[in-house]
């Protein structure tokens, strides 16, 4: 494989071509954005009850990079309690910037799904930022609302 | 077909495959200036202005002599009038501090302009908030180009500086600053120019020009980084108040009172980057050895052929259309981001910069939120524009 196709891999190419859980956000939504290069990513939690992420959602514009990183997130977080998807958003962002001379693989024990596919970018120093952008914004949102769960069921109006 | 005889840039020879497109970035270096670098820490290194001995008079007269030769190579009327500063940035801070509170009142006006890069807009934004002044942008047009009627219509009386870019580092567009600086002191106001895009590129000539103070780096322009300069016409800069302190800028200091330095050193606090001056000098007698009219004459026809074989791209935008352009390129093409556009043409060893290039008002303006950017110099050619242009295609099939 060249060094561009370690980076793009098929099936990351996939998932910014036809991200899942892409949509037009209305009501509350958090916005996530990368200064450096303008990227800027829109970002929805779904709430069954209080406790249980029904779905993810988001839209914006951003690179392939930052665009197939959403699109797995969302996968990956859906149906999860906000604790075990606070987990996953750790795993993802030590997995995604491990440094090669770590021997603990932090992806070890966990599914992360297609976001293996993403791990080429730990070659591209400078795309890391790209990769984790909507893990940035989607942590940052669970860990916020943990002190607030009843007012954050009402406001994000689940469908 | 183009290319220039530049001597010898190491780093290009020792990458013989890389074609650079990033000198709107920072430019390539010369030998000759990589050589008088270490020539002066190898024979003359020590602080200027500061001892009697012989070694620091050499230093000092290496760095003076640095100052002349900006003065000559710029048109200035005296070294007097060359402030030497980290780069366009720290020498646009400088003159926005020192200019607003030496001659502005609030509810005075200054006009930036929509193509204006940030480190022209931010300085003058930050003393328009200490100083109750306020701020007008001036529109582009269609073309990417500034019409001195807009200026016109955005006028008032309150109206006290105007800062633009002599070229743009998004558009390419060449401002007419000479036009510019008439309609500006008939009304008797200042005028601020951000040389940073072209004088390595172009002649350039203040009193040409017709501008108040100008604001250039080195690093564009084959000299080394962390230097820049600030020329102001000599009668304001003697009135301005003084921005940094510190050593060098004072002429006493007692516990009850404190006395200024004459210009140019009331605004040069501190230990001055000497080996950057003379970098800096050295990148001038490399320039000059090229012949300026000629470097001018052949980066414009870089610049049409460059605007034609882009325009040409199925699916790609290519941003400004101006009349008369330097070689900077600045485009989009449909469906592919342009940090993905980026990475692919550096797997071709194409390097460009990708993203908002320091310049949001005019991104959002043209309705981008980021853009790639190529722009050239002396080192480039016809052929690095056509390798472009083959990989733009190949790129567009890539992430199709
Ligand atoms: C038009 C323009 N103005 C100002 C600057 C700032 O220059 P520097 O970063 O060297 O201070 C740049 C380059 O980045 C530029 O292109």
């Amino acid at each position: 494989m060249n060094e561009l196709d370690i980076l793009y891999q098929e099936l990351i190419l996939q998932h910014y071509k036809h991200p899942r859980n892409r949509e037009p956000l209305s009501g509350n939504f958090i916005i996530h954005e990368n200064p450096s290069c303008g990227d800027s990513l829109r970002l929805q939690i779904e709430w069954e009850g209080s406790d249980r992420i029904r779905r993810v959602v988001f839209d914006g514009h951003g690179c392939a990079i930052s665009i197939a990183s959403a699109s797995i997130m969302t996968e990956l977080l859906s149906g999860r309690t906000r604790l075990e998807a606070l987990e996953i958003c750790k795993r993802s962002l030590s997995y995604l910037r491990r440094d090669p001379r770590d021997s603990m693989d932090p992806g070890e024990g966990i599914d992360l799904g297609d976001l293996r596919a993403l791990a080429g970018v730990r070659q591209f120093p400078l795309r890391v930022k790209c990769a984790t952008l909507a893990w940035h914004g989607i942590e940052k949102e669970l860990k916020s609302t943990i002190s607030t769960p009843k007012l954050v069921g009402k406001d994000l109006n689940p469908r | 077909m183009f290319t220039l005889k530049t001597g010898r840039f190491p780093l290009l020879e020792a990458n013989p495959n890389l074609v650079y497109l990033d000198n709107a970035s920072t430019t390539q270096k010369p030998e000759p200036v990589i050589r008088a670098i270490s020539e002066y820490y190898q024979t003359r290194n020590a602080n200027v202005h500061r001892a009697v001995y012989r070694l620091a008079e050499a230093s000092t007269y290496a760095y003076e002599g640095a100052r002349n030769r900006v003065a000559r190579f710029i048109g200035a009327s005296s070294s007097k009038e060359i402030v030497f500063t980290r780069g366009t940035t720290e020498a646009l801070n400088l003159i926005a501090h020192s200019l607003t509170r030496t001659f502005l009142h609030p509810g005075d006006v200054i006009i930036v302009t929509q193509m204006d890069h940030h480190s022209n807009i931010v300085p003058f934004w930050l003393a328009a908030r200490e100083q109750g002044l306020h701020l007008r942008f001036w529109p582009i047009t269609q073309t990417g180009e500034l019409d001195i009627q807009d200026l016109e219509t955005l006028w008032s009386e309150q109206v006290r500086v105007v800062t633009l870019p002599h070229v743009s580092n998004v558009l390419g567009t060449v401002n007419p600053i000479p036009s510019v600086a008439s309609f500006v002191h008939e009304r008797g106001a200042f005028l601020v120019l951000d040389a940073a895009q072209s004088v390595g590129h172009m002649p350039f000539d203040v009193s040409e020009l017709g501008c108040d103070m100008a604001a250039f780096s080195s690093h564009k322009m084959y000299g080394p980084m962390g230097i820049g300069v600030l020329w102001v016409r000599e009668q304001i800069l003697d009135s301005l108040v003084p921005y940094q302190g510190g050593g060098e800028m004072i002429a006493t200091v007692s516990e009850t009172d404190i006395t200024f330095n004459e210009p140019p050193y009331r605004f040069e606090a501190g230990t001055p980057n000497v080996e950057g001056a003379v970098g800096l000098a050295a990148a001038i007698d490399f320039l000059d050895s090229l012949d300026r009219e000629k470097i001018w004459e052949e980066e414009q026809k870089l610049a049409r052929y460059g605007a034609e074989v882009l325009s040409d791209i199925e699916h790609l935008t290519l941003y400004g259309e101006a009349a008369i352009r330097a070689p900077v390129f600045t485009f989009n093409l449909e469906g592919v981001h342009s940090h993905d556009l980026a990475q692919f043409l550096d797997s071709r060893s194409i390097a460009v910069r990708s993203g908002h290039h320091c310049a949001q008002p005019l991104l959002h303006r043209l309705g981008a939120t980021s853009a790639v950017r190529a722009s050239l110099g002396i080192c480039n050619s016809k052929e690095d524009l056509d390798r472009l242009v083959d990989a733009l295609e190949d790129a567009r099939r890539y992430f199709q």
